[in-house]
């Protein structure tokens, strides 16, 4: 499987964020996304996730079953964790395994793997933050997905945390998946690529002209 | 495909009745506008017995409404929104299931509270089980036109007004057939059926018809 992202452009109202982006990133790698704030990464993940449309260039996922429309192949973790504060993490997690299909681990196993054990049946709204987003990295154990893509997935995890995760995710990729994370923190996903987006940021474009000759 | 579709109907159900979910606000709601009706029209039993089936269906089509804003809007602002639309459910589906939840937490109630509620109209036996069949069959419809604005509440971040005013036009041909075929249990010389027909088929046509409708406001929201 390989993920191929040609000539990628995005736009955020008025402002051209990068252009003509392009990579190619092969089965069991991981591709890291740096870059200053502001600079495109979380909308650049939610273009491959299919969640926002380019303003020009093309994506595939070669080896999926619709390489052009492959939502269905990626795990997209963004921002927000996508919990109901009202349910408890049991409930929660469940919810996201009977969504999303392809069982993998069961609730209970990913709860343990992401150091969960023993909360299944608080209400996440009690939850601390590294929580709740550990709850939410454990969905990416339920359900199989070659395709990883994690905005900033470490944040508010604690040191023991961060290092589970990194151990996870390398798991992940050396099972043959892809991940494609933007992140600020040093993250050991095992055999990766780096991708400075600030790189692609387009020239400041010259005003244009009042009138035309 | 269907375990998916069950499996957020059961969410959004869960939802709806733990607390602050708010299941019981509808027929609340509802409550309030039939008890403070007699006291606004007076003791005349012989109007309130005509007028009654109209209060009872303007109580509840403002009450199908409550709640409607945030069936989209809470799902966009906490991220569920993005889960929700890279599966193999389709959107069309994923509305017509929270549309479904929110019918049997908020329309459902409606309808088991409206024979009771007829009493204190004044209601005839003939009439009381004409509006409970009509509610039965038309509040699916209202919850079903309601996806619309709810999707568009959560496109555009502002909720309540746009939803009253996007969806309340589209109700109105429920309500008057609705009203008109509880009115035939009174006599008169349409028959019961014809209107109740035409209510059934408006139903069903929202059924289809909203959750579309709803996955393409949503699906627009991601240019």
């Amino acid at each position: 499987m390989r993920l191929v992202v040609e000539n990628l452009a995005c736009r955020r109202g008025v402002r051209l964020l990068f252009a003509g982006l392009g990579f190619t990133l092969e089965a069991g790698r991981a591709l890291i996304v740096t870059g200053p704030n502001g600079t495109g990464k979380s909308s650049m993940l939610r273009l491959i996730a299919g969640l926002a449309r380019p303003e020009a260039g093309r994506m595939r996922l070669e080896g999926a079953p619709e390489p052009e429309d492959f939502a269905e192949e990626v795990h997209y973790l963004g921002h927000l964790d996508a919990h109901k504060g009202a349910l408890s993490a049991q409930e929660n997690l469940a919810f996201w395994r009977d969504m999303l299909g392809r069982p993998a681990l069961t609730v209970a196993q990913a709860m343990e793997a992401v150091g969960l054990g023993g909360l299944e049946r608080l209400p996440v709204a009690v939850l601390s933050a590294g929580q709740k987003r550990r709850l939410a990295l454990a969905r990416l154990l339920v359900a199989e997905r070659p395709l990883w893509l994690l905005d900033e997935p470490t944040t508010a995890l604690d040191v023991t945390a961060q290092a589970r995760f990194a151990e996870l995710a390398r798991a992940h990729v050396e099972a043959g998946g892809l991940i494609v994370a933007a992140t600020h923190a040093p993250l050991d996903f095992g055999p990766s690529d780096a991708l400075d987006i600030s790189a692609w940021r387009p020239a400041r474009a010259a005003p244009e002209p009042a009138v035309s000759a | 495909m269907s375990r998916a579709f069950l499996a957020l109907l059961a969410r959004d159900l869960r939802l709806a009745l733990r607390a602050g979910g708010g299941a019981g606000l509808g027929v609340v709601f509802f409550l309030a506008v039939v008890v403070v009706t007699p006291f606004a029209i007076g003791p005349d039993l012989a109007l309130l017995a005509r007028i009654g089936p109209a209060i009872l269906w303007i109580g509840a089509l403002l009450a199908s409404l409550i709640g409607l804003d945030r069936l989209f809007a809470a799902d966009a602002e906490d991220g569920s929104l993005d889960g929700l639309s890279m599966l193999a459910l389709p959107l069309e589906l994923v509305a017509a299931a929270k549309g479904l939840a929110h019918w049997i937490a908020t329309g459902l109630p409606l309808v088991v509270a409206a024979p009771v509620l007829a009493l204190l109209l004044n209601l005839a036996p003939a009439s009381i089980g004409a509006l409970t069949l009509t509610l039965l069959v038309g509040t699916p419809a209202i919850t079903f036109l309601g996806l619309i604005g709810a999707a568009f509440a959560a496109v555009f971040r502002r909720g309540g007004l746009l939803v009253a005013v996007l969806v309340m036009p589209l109700t109105i041909p429920v309500l008057i057939f609705a009203v008109a075929a509880t009115g035939t249990a009174l006599g008169g010389t349409v028959p019961f059926g014809t209107p109740f027909r035409i209510l059934i088929g408006l139903s069903l046509a929202a059924m289809v018809l909203g959750p579309v409708a709803a996955a393409a406001a949503l699906r627009v929201a991601r240019d």
